[in-house]
């Protein structure tokens, strides 16, 4: 059993608000390491407060036990901070398939979080969109309306 | 780490999670009963932020102390709660509640800026994390006090009344208790003295923006985070009822 079987495993756990889109895609696993016999998972919260976290980590451990490993931690670090860029492309194209904007990618640059609003409608491509609430149904998403659709969807927030 | 300056570290992490926590809950009692739809969401998912803030420095405080972080937010009587005033304060009005927001959030910009550069890593670490969530709720109550600020007779007099009782309470989360000089030193934590200036200039210009009036009383109620108002006894009450009634519980 390599490493590399480890990660691919963890590709099955999902993030319980986002189904279809892993941990992994994600960029919440950041590392694994297996040292006689016992396996050491690294995760880092997106949002602090998010309710699915205790989820995570309770699958993360659940998915490489069944690989066999009786022994598993997983260990919450917060350096470096999770950022939204980690989110891989094939996991914004999920996100996109499910509806949901991506967050665009901001280099570490704070201020497009802070100042511009940015987000491409799902459906129809369109840029001509408004955030209505920078607060949605979960920690991560906001709400924003198409102008060109007229319909309201949901982005994946920057952090 | 000198065990003086771990035992105040320990006491600073429990101001800190204690000021978010209380503030969480408060912001949780808006959940159902927002102005609108939008407001209702907006409040309960600062409420859930705050909430995981906390939980975040009662796990540093854990590491430090190994008191079990359900034990500390359940078992632990008012007397023992280490926030300030200005947090447990009834929620009010919209107006009031969304004040509060905007001068605790323009408080933890200017603190977890500095709070980043401490030399205790897990704070360092902590604190950078946070304050990029904290982006959020600025824009949003930033926006807010501007909106009512300008908005209609009703809205501004409701500000300035909400202006007129949080701000010598807010003026609480400034003062320097007896640890802070030990961190100070040691450059774990900043002195919570040296951030007033940089937020005073921020609130000011932002409220005065607002068409709002600078209180000339800033003198808080208590200058001791032992103290408390009544309030914080009901709702701890609240918030403590079912882990007290039930104290094997698991979920």
């Amino acid at each position: 059993m390599m490493i590399e079987d480890i990660w691919q495993a963890l590709e099955e756990v999902k993030d319980p608000e986002l189904p279809h889109v892993s941990v992994v895609e994600m960029g919440i696993v950041r590392d694994v390491q297996v040292e006689a016999g016992r396996v050491h998972v690294k995760m880092t919260p997106t949002f602090s407060g998010c309710p699915a976290l205790d989820v995570m980590r309770q699958d993360i451990a659940a998915k490489v036990r069944e690989l066999g490993f009786a022994q598993v931690t997983v260990e919450t670090v917060l350096h470096p901070p999770w950022t939204s860029d980690w989110i891989a492309d094939s996991a914004r194209a999920k996100l996109q398939q499910l509806g949901i904007a991506p967050p665009i990618r901001h280099g570490g640059d704070l201020i497009p979080i802070a100042f511009l609003d940015v987000a491409t409608c799902p459906r129809c491509g369109s840029t001509n969109t408004i955030l209505k609430n920078a607060f949605g149904p979960t920690l991560c998403k906001s709400v924003w309306y198409c102008q060109d659709c007229q319909d309201g969807f949901e982005q994946f927030k920057a952090l | 780490m000198t065990p003086q300056v771990q035992s105040a570290l320990a006491q600073k992490l429990l101001f800190l999670a204690d000021d978010e926590l209380i503030l969480a809950h408060r912001n949780s009692e808006w959940t159902g009963h927002g102005p609108i739809l939008e407001e209702d969401i907006a409040f309960t998912n600062i409420a859930l932020d705050e909430m995981g803030h906390a939980a975040t420095w009662h796990r540093l405080r854990q590491e430090l102390t190994g008191e079990d972080v359900d034990t500390a937010v359940f078992f632990r009587d008012p007397a023992a709660y280490r926030n300030g005033q200005l947090v447990e304060l009834p929620i009010g009005d919209w107006a009031f509640s969304m004040l509060r927001q905007y001068l605790f959030d323009v408080y933890e910009m200017v603190h977890l800026a500095q709070l980043a550069a401490s030399s205790y890593r897990p704070l360092a670490e902590a604190a950078a994390k946070i304050r990029i969530e904290e982006i959020y709720h600025l824009r949003h109550t930033a926006a807010w006090v501007t909106r009512l600020g300008l908005g209609t007779a009703e809205s501004h007099r409701r500000m300035q009344t909400a202006l007129d009782t949080l701000w010598p309470y807010a003026h609480q989360l400034f003062v320097n208790m007896p640890e802070d000089e030990e961190l100070a030193e040691s450059g774990t934590a900043v002195r919570p003295s040296s951030l007033l200036e940089e937020w005073q200039h921020n609130t000011t210009s932002h409220l005065t923006q607002a068409n709002l009036t600078i209180p000339t009383d800033h003198t808080p109620p208590t200058t001791d985070r032992a103290h408390h108002t009544h309030h914080l006894t009901g709702l701890l009450m609240e918030m403590q009822s079912v882990a007290r009634q039930y104290p094997t519980a698991v979920w």
